[in-house]
């Protein structure tokens, strides 16, 4: 070794040079990851360490008109799993079935739930009874990855009476969380599944709070509470509705469980709808938090069908109830007036081509239009749609609407069935030469044929016969009240027209049985027939005559005969109009 | 003139290092659950006692009594090492390897961290006794076999943390006996070509220049021919040795690359590592309130992690003056060694720093991921008992010599 001291000394400087190189190298690197790069390693410490707990806000109050409740949160319990894994979530479940009754089909669940979002606890009781609360709190020392947490549970103190418009809530489906347009939902979470739950749900969910929980690094939860400020849950605002829950209960009261029918109540000045049943109904209150598979089978085999909306989703002829559809276009395109006559009298029938039939087959006679629509001609309306023609029937009833939505608010709600022109969609259907102009137009001129027809949108019509001619939207929920004129007749034909209806409600029409005591009653019956099963009911009408105040339109499947419809129809106008001129307090 | 403590501000450093690290070893255990960690510090605490003692006793022995000793010192260690890998076993996270030496079920140590002091003695006597630095690759063979044959065994262990250092022991030592460093730049030539195989055009690059670097040195021709001759088989080779690494080496290493291709298992203590030092920002979580080590992010926090606690809990000030630490102590050793007396005495300071520095810089860039991670510990830092006695035994040792060198020319107030 050269161990002469300059040479000691320049290598000793070298290594000094060097060591110190490396030391600010080695400094630098910390330098960068502790001072420049701190914030993103920060947040990757806290993502390591913390768990979100999610909050669920309380849903949206619903109310009537009058301030009752129709949907609110009763207080319930959830029970999810912090787990690193799917299969030690399994574990940690198959633990807990020692104590508590936990199926496989809830540990699969679990497990999906959990895979969809692994860092969020994994739900596996959405909705625990308060006795398998209890026996976890017991325990929860041996299961620090538990979160027990109490959780607004969806309530309708009227069940079944408001099932057939304010749906249910349940979790969110994986369908649901697939749908790109609502992207900040995730699993477990409740969300409105039909109805006014689904129509509102921007405005009912609230916005979840979150609460965090700290977890080592096998994902034990070591802290559960304070580990990190929390963010409270922001409760939705209530949502007022136009119902009116002492009449919708009367309507349900009225319809009973035997019934398959729908009844809906508008008031025609603004379309608020004030009562909405399809019966037979159901429990939304079942429908909560899952549905029970018995309940769900025994629902959908239920030839009643309880869970198809007969107000907005069945579609039956309009029987007779169109009348005043075709009164309308005749009238308004100058051709008939109230007290016309047709060339040819009611002797029971009419012949076109074939032998068309009136209802009554012992005749009318020779009648205007009043008597009629008092009396619902089917010939009178044979030759007042032989007049219109066919062209200009489909073209009245596209300007009336009949081929399109009532626009209510609630999902699923079916279109019309009504012929989009005169020519086209029948030579389509039937061949050219397959059909004829007169005898479509003759069908269609009494509510039978290519026409089918919402009780909803009906209703809809109603609100124009009923007022001025300007058709009101629907609304269970007032927005901005749409009033459309689908009709331009003259006051004075407007009045005659109701008066006629008024006929009908009388000693003289088709309802003489539904005449109620000090009210005048308008409207129309109708009997679908339904071959080979009993004829539909119907009945359209509005009160009081003079300055309606409520349309009310009623369909009975099967109901044999437009009265019967009309006596349902009636008392619920009464009930309405007495109640309202001397309002019963409603304090429950 | 004979001072009771000798060399004050070298003891000062190592035991401000030492504390510094205990206090670490405390932290480590200070976790949300407890572990056998947690009463560590103590055991260690006791070693650092044991260890200052063993440190003061050493300096007591002149060098003129290790020179002595040395041979001996050198054979028993490569006996010792023989055994291990006859009847060694493997602990913690090292299972399967060999390295611990094990009689009737007790544990004694592992004689790689005797061997490093021993092969720096040897080294720097078999150095020390030529007139002239090594030359030519020709003169090296004596230096290379007395560190080839303990790097041999303890490879064989595996235990290629150890291995790094001995090369790192070997290297500076030749450096600092004069050899010329276009020289060490030959001898480094076949591991070059080695690692940089696995890009032909950078292999391409390194070989023009390694043939510039001949014609400079112009070595002898044999010399020069087998040079340029082992670097194209290295180069050939180094594909079909990468088949042969167990698959766990060839992770480790590409994980060292990219430590996010396998962020859950092998990536993890590095990527956690870095996170935890990382947040620790300017001034860290405070003392024992880091969450990536409360939490048990941090692996191994006790031992081969043990510095990103420092970087988590006391953040870029305290990691500065950790490494100055380090880098004190590292001055001082170069002080020495150029201040002692006699050449056999200046190498083994030279040796005893060099191997310190290697373990600094593998075991911080490690947990920086600057360097591929290998079980090797941070000098007073990371718990473990013969590994402290070890550095104290060093620090001993430059004691002595700090003291039979002070008589020298230059001498200056410290």
């Amino acid at each position: 070794m050269s161990y002469h001291p300059n040479n000691v000394s320049r290598r000793a400087t070298v290594a000094r040079a060097l060591l110190v190189v490396g030391f600010l190298a080695l400094t630098s690197q910390f330098f960068r990851a502790q001072v420049v790069r701190n914030k993103e390693y920060l947040a990757r410490a806290e993502q390591n360490r913390f768990r979100e707990v999610p909050l669920a806000a309380p849903r949206g109050i619903i109310y009537d008109r009058n301030g009752r409740i129709i949907a609110e949160n009763l207080p319930g319990y959830a029970v999810s799993l912090l787990s690193p894994t799917a299969d030690s979530l399994r574990s940690a479940m198959r633990r807990l079935s020692n104590v508590i009754p936990i199926t496989e089909d809830q540990v699969e669940a679990a497990v999906r739930r959990w895979r969809k979002n692994p860092t969020r606890p994994a739900v596996i009781l959405p909705d625990a009874p308060f006795d398998v609360v209890a026996v976890l709190e017991e325990r929860r020392v041996e299961h620090p990855n538990l979160l027990i947490q109490s959780t607004p549970k969806r309530y309708y103190p009227d069940g079944p009476a408001v099932a057939s418009f304010v749906g249910y809530t349940g979790e969110v489906t994986e369908r649901e969380l697939a749908d790109t347009t609502r992207t900040d939902y995730k699993p477990g979470q409740q969300i409105g599944k039909g109805g006014l739950e689904r129509s509102y749900e921007e405005q009912l969910r609230g916005k979840e709070g979150v609460r965090y929980v700290e977890v080592d690094a096998r994902g034990r939860v070591v802290r559960d509470a304070g580990a990190r400020a929390e963010v409270p849950p922001e409760a939705a605002k209530p949502l007022r509705t136009n119902i009116d829950m002492d009449l919708q209960q009367f309507v349900v009261t009225l319809l009973g469980d035997t019934l398959r029918a729908g009844v809906v109540a508008i008031d025609p000045n603004d379309g608020a709808v004030l009562a909405l049943h399809s019966a037979p109904t159901y429990d939304p209150n079942r429908f909560v938090g899952g549905i029970p598979a018995d309940y769900w089978r025994e629902l959908n085999t239920d030839p009643r069908r309880p869970l198809y909306n007969k107000v907005i989703q069945g579609r039956y002829p309009p029987a007779s109830t169109w009348k005043l559809a075709t009164s309308a276009m005749a009238m308004e395109a100058g051709l008939v007036q109230l007290d016309d006559h047709m060339p040819q009298p009611c002797t029971g029938g009419y012949r076109y081509g074939r032998y068309f039939r009136c209802w009554l087959h012992s005749g009318h006679g020779d009648i205007n239009l009043r008597q009629a629509i008092e009396q619902s001609c089917d010939v009178y309306f044979y030759q007042v749609g032989l007049k219109l023609g066919l062209s200009r029937m489909v073209a009245g009833g596209l300007k009336l609407k009949m081929r399109e939505r009532s626009g209510v608010d609630l999902p699923n709600e079916t279109q019309p069935q009504f012929p989009p022109d005169a020519q086209n969609y029948f030579n389509e259907r039937y061949g050219t030469r397959g059909w004829v102009p007169g005898s479509v137009a003759l069908n269609l001129s009494i509510g039978q044929g290519e026409n089918a027809q919402t009780l909803i949108n009906m209703a809809r019509f109603y609100t124009a016969l009923a007022t001025d001619g300007k058709a009101a939207r629907p609304e269970i929920v007032s927005r901005n009240p749409e009033r459309v004129q689908i009709m331009n007749l003259t006051e004075e034909q407007m009045t005659g027209l109701r008066l006629a209806m008024a006929g009908v409600v009388s000693s003289r029409g088709t309802a003489n049985s539904a005449r109620v005591e000090g009210i005048t009653v308008a409207g129309k019956t109708g009997t679908a027939q339904n071959p080979p099963n009993p004829d539909h009911a119907w009945f359209m009408g509005f009160a009081p005559a003079e300055k309606p105040r409520i349309v009310v339109g009623v369909f009975v499947e099967y109901g044999e005969h437009g009265y019967v419809a009309a006596r349902i129809a009636t008392k619920v106008m009464e009930r309405y109009l007495k109640a309202a001129t001397a309002p019963v307090v409603t304090t429950e | 003139m004979t001072r009771r403590i000798p060399d004050i501000p070298l003891v000062l450093i190592a035991l401000t290092l030492s504390v510094f690290g205990i206090a670490m070893v405390y932290s480590a255990g200070q976790t949300d659950t407890p572990t056998f960690v947690t009463t560590l510090w103590r055991t260690q605490a006791g070693w650092f006692a044991i260890a200052v003692c063993a440190a003061f006793a050493a300096s007591r022995a002149s060098v003129r009594l290790l020179d002595w000793l040395t041979p001996f010192a050198y054979v028993l260690t490569l006996l010792m090492l023989i055994l291990t890998l006859a009847i060694g076993s493997g602990a913690g996270t090292a299972a399967s390897s060999k390295s611990w030496l094990v009689i009737a079920g007790v544990r004694i140590g592992q004689p790689a961290e005797l061997a490093k002091l021993t092969v720096v003695l040897m080294l720097a006597r078999v150095l020390a006794n030529r007139r002239e630095p090594p030359e030519s690759l020709l003169e090296l063979w004596h230096p290379a076999l007395v560190v080839g044959i303990p790097w041999v065994l303890i490879m064989l262990q595996p235990d290629l943390g150890t291995g790094i250092v001995f090369i790192g022991i070997f290297f500076a030592m030749l450096f600092w006996s004069g050899v010329n460093w276009r020289l060490l730049l030959l001898i480094a030539s076949p591991a070059i070509s080695l690692v940089l195989a696995f890009s032909t055009r950078l292999w391409g690059a390194w070989f023009l220049l390694l043939l510039v670097l001949v014609w400079l040195y112009r070595p002898y021709l044999v010399e020069g021919i087998v040079l340029v001759c082992i670097n194209v088989v290295t180069g050939v080779v180094a594909p079909i040795l990468w088949e042969k690494l167990a698959p766990y080496q060839q992770k480790r290493l590409l994980v060292f690359l990219d430590p996010s291709i396998d962020a859950k298992a092998s990536g993890y203590h590095v990527i956690q590592s870095q996170v935890a030092i990382g947040s620790g920002g300017w001034f860290g979580k405070g003392f024992t309130l880091g969450t990536q080590k409360r939490l048990n992010f941090v692996p191994e926090q006790q031992t081969d992690f043990i510095f990103a606690i420092v970087g988590e809990e006391l953040g870029f000030i305290g990691v500065t003056l950790a490494l100055t630490l380090f880098l004190a102590l590292f001055m001082r050793a170069i002080r020495i060694s150029s201040r002692a007396n006699d050449p056999y005495a200046s190498l083994i300071a030279f040796g005893l720093l060099a191997s310190w520095l290697v373990h600094v810089i593998e075991n911080v860039g490690m947990t920086l991921n600057l360097m591929p991670i290998t079980g090797i510990p941070l000098p007073f830092f990371s718990y473990g008992g013969s590994f402290m006695l070890a550095s104290w035994l060093s620090v001993g040792v430059l004691m002595r010599i700090s003291r039979e060198g002070r008589g020298r020319g230059e001498l200056t107030a410290i």
